[in-house]
């Protein structure tokens, strides 16, 4: 007997909507309060195809593997050789992606210099310009030139080992930056030259180019102004990959950095985050194909972000074609965000470790992504710089032992024909067969 | 007076030797000739000389520009003095585009009409213009001054920050969260110096000032639609 009904009538199991999911209806109400989106750091969230869906076949008969503790298999990679006096010079292939002083406490930005040179790589600024700190602790320091050109200045872009102008970003392609009231600190105030505590707008759109012609004569003027010394670097979102490499190539960039929908950001739009972009790996071999087609792959340098975690991500975007990848979140994690330790002061940002995000309300329990006294203190620059210094070189050993399992001397020796695909959509995206088949979706020649 | 001829040595030339003088340099006094539209003429400068480039310049002329007075014997192309830091640009004719875009400091003057987006995200520049500017100028603008002694254009001030705009003459539209504002003894005194500067003549009485409304420097859900 159904206790809800006396009848007896046999009574359905309550059924969640596939469309109006819980998480879905927490939105609807989060809107219907405060009549406004969503903002939060990060990136996607969404499952989407990714390197995940690929796979090594490693040796075998016809293909032999290198000994892993004797045969050399090298690391070493040089952007910016093409038109650049001081090409950079990386003992690894990963790179530190920019992230802000601003979003970014100053010790966790000298903790990334520090890790990231101890590991023989680069990393780089972000919008609000370049920290003494930072400068003083990376060997290699990427600046970035952003839209807003907070903090930009001739000295600063001299002191740069390369100069990385910011078209998009993958979390949101086409969005400018926002940095809420609360991180506006006296020092990011000044820096920045706004009000304190105000919710900082930054521009989607440089103030004084548009389109390709124009891109063409910034990247003349910044070459002048740097006496054509250092490479410039062009990023861009996963946006349209094919022909927006081929403008920047056009337009005389040293490298393209490519950058996918599960890049984070410091704070966007949910909505942004998630519905626009494409996932990194169906950017790869567009970007590559356009290199090639030029005759540019290898020349102008390919540097692939967005969800890059571990040495076997390495290895996959180098075997599509990138001559480099850049971590950001997967670097934040490593210093200690998001960390277990802090969950009972997650639980009381009603969130838990692993899924906090509003990095833009500089409350980060793990003192990273704050500009708060009193969290910045928990941080410690010199133990983050050597945990993010582990990682690189544990992404570092991974990737090599995958290239010597593939008989490889150089990572760069990775190709295409060392991959197979586990689903349909990464067979069609990474343009590598389907597991146990020769064939992917769209490959020319196989229609009987 | 050193001169270089820019059709005969090259851009990178021009630019190489203007960057190779120190700051007590003794040949302060440049000029460039046969200009002929180049871009990028005497950006990244950093010594006290004073650079005459005869005929119009292309995009970024005096960009990024600290200490050096440019003087432009023509018109000048879009993103002339972007970023300036500290000196003086003047331009004798027109200027395109995106004028002192981003600019930190110095002066940059315009004998004639600025187009649209003049002094776009300024951070501390100063610019004067004789004639008229277009529309949506000083979008963004963080601070410094933009004087002009003509008319503004559509959206002056969009989005403003602490920038202070005066116009002698009329406005045809103010931007989202720009207004029109008291013009106090200060700012009198203040147009008063920087025209004198400019080396421009006009009654400061004459001006009116616009600035920041601040409705948009913290979010509120009311005004949404001006974001």
């Amino acid at each position: 007997m159904n206790k809800h009904d006396p009848r007896g009538i046999p009574h359905t199991t309550p059924r969640q909507s596939a469309t109006f999911t819980q998480d879905i209806n927490s939105d609807i109400r989060r809107a219907a309060a405060t009549g406004i989106y969503d903002i939060r750091g990060g990136g996607a969230k969404r499952k989407v195809p990714s390197f995940d869906d690929l796979l090594f076949m490693g040796a075998s008969i016809s293909r032999y593997p290198l000994e892993g503790y004797r045969e050399k298999c090298d690391t070493n990679v040089t952007i910016g050789g093409l038109h650049a006096e001081n090409p950079i010079e990386l003992d690894i292939p990963v790179t530190i992606a920019g992230m802000s002083f601003g979003a970014l406490s100053g010790p966790a930005k000298e903790a990334l210099g520090r890790g990231a040179s101890a590991a023989g790589t680069s990393t780089t600024t972000g919008d609000g310009g370049m920290t003494p700190e930072e400068r003083g602790h990376s060997s290699k320091l990427v600046y970035q030139y952003l839209p807003s050109r907070y903090g930009m200045n001739p000295n600063d872009l001299r002191k740069a080992d390369a100069i990385e102008i910011v078209v998009g970003q993958g979390a949101k392609p086409g969005g400018g930056g926002m940095l809420l009231g609360q991180k506006i600190s006296d020092r990011v105030a000044e820096m920045r030259n706004l009000p304190k505590g105000i919710d900082q707008r930054s521009a989607c759109r440089h103030p004084d180019w548009t389109g390709p012609d124009d891109l063409e004569i910034k990247i003349l003027e910044l070459r002048e102004i740097t006496g054509w010394k250092v490479p410039i670097y062009v990023k861009v979102a996963g946006a349209r990959p094919y022909y927006d490499t081929t403008l920047a190539v056009k337009a005389g960039a040293d490298a393209v950095v490519l950058d996918g929908m599960q890049g984070g950001t410091a704070a966007t739009q949910d909505v942004f985050i998630e519905h626009v972009g494409q996932p990194t790996l169906a950017i790869v071999r567009p970007a590559v194909k356009a290199l090639q087609d030029l005759g540019m792959h290898r020349k102008v340098s390919l540097i692939l972000s967005g969800g890059i975690r571990s040495g076997a991500d390495v290895a996959k975007a180098m075997a599509l074609g990138a001559d480099a990848v850049a971590i950001g979140t997967a670097a934040l994690i490593a210093l200690g965000d998001n960390d277990p330790k802090w969950e009972a002061e997650y639980n009381k940002l009603g969130t838990t470790a692993g899924a906090y995000d509003d990095w833009h309300e500089g409350q980060d329990p793990a003192g990273i992504t704050t500009q708060d006294p009193d969290l910045m203190a928990r941080f410690d620059p010199i133990e983050g710089g050597r945990r993010l210094k582990n990682y690189l070189k544990v992404m570092t050993l991974e990737a090599q032992t995958i290239a010597r399992a593939c008989g490889k001397n150089h990572l760069h020796n990775l190709e295409p024909e060392d991959l197979v695909a586990l689903t349909m959509e990464a067979a069609a995206m990474a343009q590598v067969p389907l597991c146990g088949t020769d064939w992917y979706p769209g490959k020319p020649g196989t229609s009987y | 007076m050193q001169t270089l001829d820019l059709s005969e040595i090259g851009l990178r030339e021009v630019n190489k030797t203007l960057h190779a003088q120190a700051e007590n340099t003794n040949q302060t006094a440049w000029t460039i000739e046969n200009a002929r539209g180049s871009h990028a003429i005497a950006c990244g400068l950093d010594a006290p000389i004073e650079v005459t480039v005869k005929g119009s310049t292309g995009y970024y002329c005096g960009g990024m520009n600290q200490q050096a007075t440019i003087n432009v014997h023509g018109s000048a192309g879009p993103g002339t003095g972007e970023n300036i830091m500290s000196g003086k640009i003047v331009i004798e004719g027109d200027a395109s585009q995106y004028l002192g875009a981003t600019g930190h400091g110095g002066l940059i003057v315009v004998k004639g009409n600025a187009s649209s987006r003049c002094g776009i995200s300024m951070k501390g520049v100063n610019i004067v213009v004789q004639g008229n500017i277009g529309h949506m100028s000083a979008f963004m603008g963080q601070s410094g001054n933009l004087v002009v002694l003509g008319d503004a254009g559509d959206a002056l001030g969009d989005s403003c920050y602490e920038a202070r705009f005066f116009v002698r003459g009329s406005v045809k539209s103010l931007g989202a969260d720009c207004e029109k504002k008291e013009m106090r003894p200060e700012h009198i005194e203040f147009l008063k110096e920087i025209l004198a500067e400019a080396g421009l003549d006009a009654d400061p009485s004459e001006f009116t000032r616009y600035g920041s409304a601040r409705n948009l420097y913290n979010f509120d859900v009311d005004n949404a639609g001006a974001y």
